[in-house]
């Protein structure tokens, strides 16, 4: 068992996912949700940040999120996984806690 | 008589996460109400709140996407977008929506006011400004 990370603020407005990057352990699950889910969309200057966190940790981003932001799934980095709000619940079920970044 | 202003509205934050957009969006209707010269900038995560195919059905929030592209009936006469802003995100103008203009006196017409340009042009619409308003 290990803890899961939310991160709902854009990584080009803020640093939270920087920050949870450098917290979060290995192993541990990282939960794009909100403007957070601009993170995990190809060609931005902030890819390489999950590219390189895709070896450390599982990272999954809030479908419904994407697509009220007009960011189809194809944009989406591959490894990234999808889920909707019955898989949000599915992942804080299968972890120790939830670890919020606002 | 009231003299017209140039009023620029400078648009930073993504939509939805905060309510930023949205009230911005408010405010301009509000002012382009009023006959007052209306542009619109777009920088920063702002250049988000134009992206093409927004679907909120799944969060159970109002899509106001559809509302930036009457604004050219409303008297919005450019709709800035920064380049720098949009290429960063991985973004080109074809994933914007496009904004029709047209005068209906002189039935001049522009198919689309979404404009991208560079820092120079920026700083100049921003310094022809009589007023800015920040979201």
């Amino acid at each position: 068992m290990s803890d899961l990370h939310t991160v709902n603020k854009s990584p080009f407005d803020k640093n939270s996912l920087d920050t949870c990057l450098r917290f979060a352990q290995a192993g541990s699950s990282i939960l794009l949700i909100e403007d957070g889910v601009y993170g995990a969309v190809k060609g931005t200057v902030a890819e390489a940040k999950i590219r390189d966190a895709l070896a450390k940790h599982k990272v999954y981003a809030m479908a419904p999120d994407l697509r009220a932001r007009g960011m189809t799934e194809d944009r989406v980095i591959e490894g990234v996984g999808l889920v909707d709000y019955a898989g949000f619940v599915d992942l804080v079920e299968s972890n120790d806690k939830v670890q919020a970044w606002l | 008589m009231s003299e017209i202003k140039n009023f620029l509205y400078l648009n930073r934050r993504a939509p939805y996460g905060t309510i930023y957009a949205w009230e911005s969006l408010e405010v301009v209707l509000i002012g382009a109400a009023f006959d007052q010269k209306v542009d619109l900038f777009f920088v920063d995560d702002g250049v988000y709140q134009l992206t093409k195919g927004q679907d909120t059905a799944g969060i159970g929030m109002k899509n106001f996407s559809a509302t930036y592209r009457t604004l050219g009936d409303y008297g919005v006469r450019h709709m800035y977008v920064d380049r720098q802003s949009l290429e960063s995100r991985g973004l080109t103008q074809n994933d914007l929506i496009q904004v029709a203009w047209e005068d209906f006196e002189t039935d001049e017409q522009v198919d689309n006011i979404v404009e991208v340009i560079e820092a120079d042009q920026a700083s100049e619409v921003l310094g022809a400004a009589d007023v800015v308003f920040s979201f």
